[in-house]
């Protein structure tokens, strides 16, 4: 089973790289480009647990690992093989 | 006074702050490596700066779960001094031990350069030796270092008198302008600032002893 996390900054915390991007495509000649907010993204293989374990646990992992809960949210799908 | 240097995989200012402390300031000073769950009887432990673990997913977020964490939170909760510089700061932010977090400078680039900051409080063990509102060139050196928190968390830090050191021309986007907060039992410090580095006119300015001098002047009147 493969897990995907998705990390992203919460929407009231600034974000000066995703507006760099941002910028950068708008002067690629994409003005319909209104803003960027960039995250991290983590593929994660499980293996011996099913989905109703694994979810608790990746969340934890999530929570406590992965994201620093004070600037940023998470979210977590798990692809059944 | 016993001081104890944090060694992570990657700090790359414990060498400076073993001097700091240890050479110009006159205290005991040893390394502490990061894989022992002690901190060996030290009075103030130093989490130094550089980039622990390579900064890898959060600067500071692999080092909080290292072993000597453990002991070092346990020496907080005990009412120890903890003095966490640039990525120590963000070390101590990450696992707890201070609120908010660090976040990449608004201008997003890395920043290294003296600054003047204003001492906000000489109520703490870090700052009793100077003078209040004293302001001081202290240099900086990181990529994020813009402090953030919460508006409550903010406000709680001023009514405290936790706000120990703030920019004068603040140079990252930190909010309120921090560059250095206490816990609220005020024996643990964050700040980016590099005091260790500022230690001698030599280096440009000896604005940072103050801390080491405050450190030793609380440590006397403690153990007296």
């Amino acid at each position: 089973m493969k897990a995907l996390v998705y990390v992203t900054l919460k929407k009231t915390v600034l974000d000066p790289q995703g507006a760099t991007i941002a910028r950068a495509l708008q002067g690629m000649g994409h003005p319909e480009i209104a803003s960027v907010r960039q995250g991290k993204f983590f593929e994660i293989e499980i293996e011996g647990m099913d989905a109703a374990q694994a979810r608790p646990m990746l969340e934890r992992i999530a929570e406590d690992v992965l994201s620093n809960p004070v600037i940023e949210e998470f979210r977590v799908e798990l692809l059944q093989d | 006074m016993k001081f104890g240097v944090v060694v992570f995989p990657g700090s790359n200012c414990d060498h400076d702050a073993w001097h700091a402390a240890g050479r110009v300031a006159g205290h005991q000073a040893e390394f502490l490596w990061h894989n022992e769950d002690t901190v060996r009887g030290a009075d103030c432990v130093i989490l130094p700066g550089g980039f622990s673990y390579g900064d890898y997913l959060r600067c500071g977020a692999i080092a909080k779960f290292s072993p000597v964490m453990n002991a070092v939170k346990r020496h907080a909760q005990e009412g120890g001094l903890v003095l966490g510089i640039c990525n120590g700061f963000q070390i101590l932010t990450e696992c707890g031990l201070l609120p908010g977090a660090l976040i990449r400078n608004r201008g997003l680039n890395f920043i290294c350069k003296p600054v003047r900051l204003r001492v906000e409080t000489v109520n703490s063990p870090f700052t009793c030796a100077y003078e209040p509102g004293q302001e001081t060139v202290i240099p900086i050196a990181h990529g994020e270092g813009c402090y953030v928190a919460d508006e409550r968390t903010l406000d709680e830090l001023e009514a405290e008198d936790r706000v120990a050191f703030r920019y004068l021309d603040n140079p990252n986007g930190s909010l309120r302008d921090i560059a250095g907060i206490l816990n609220p039992g005020r024996n643990v410090l964050g700040m980016m600032p590099h005091p260790e580095r500022a230690v001698e006119p030599l280096l440009g300015s000896a604005g940072g002893l103050g801390v080491f001098h405050s450190l030793a002047r609380c440590f006397a009147e403690r153990t007296r």
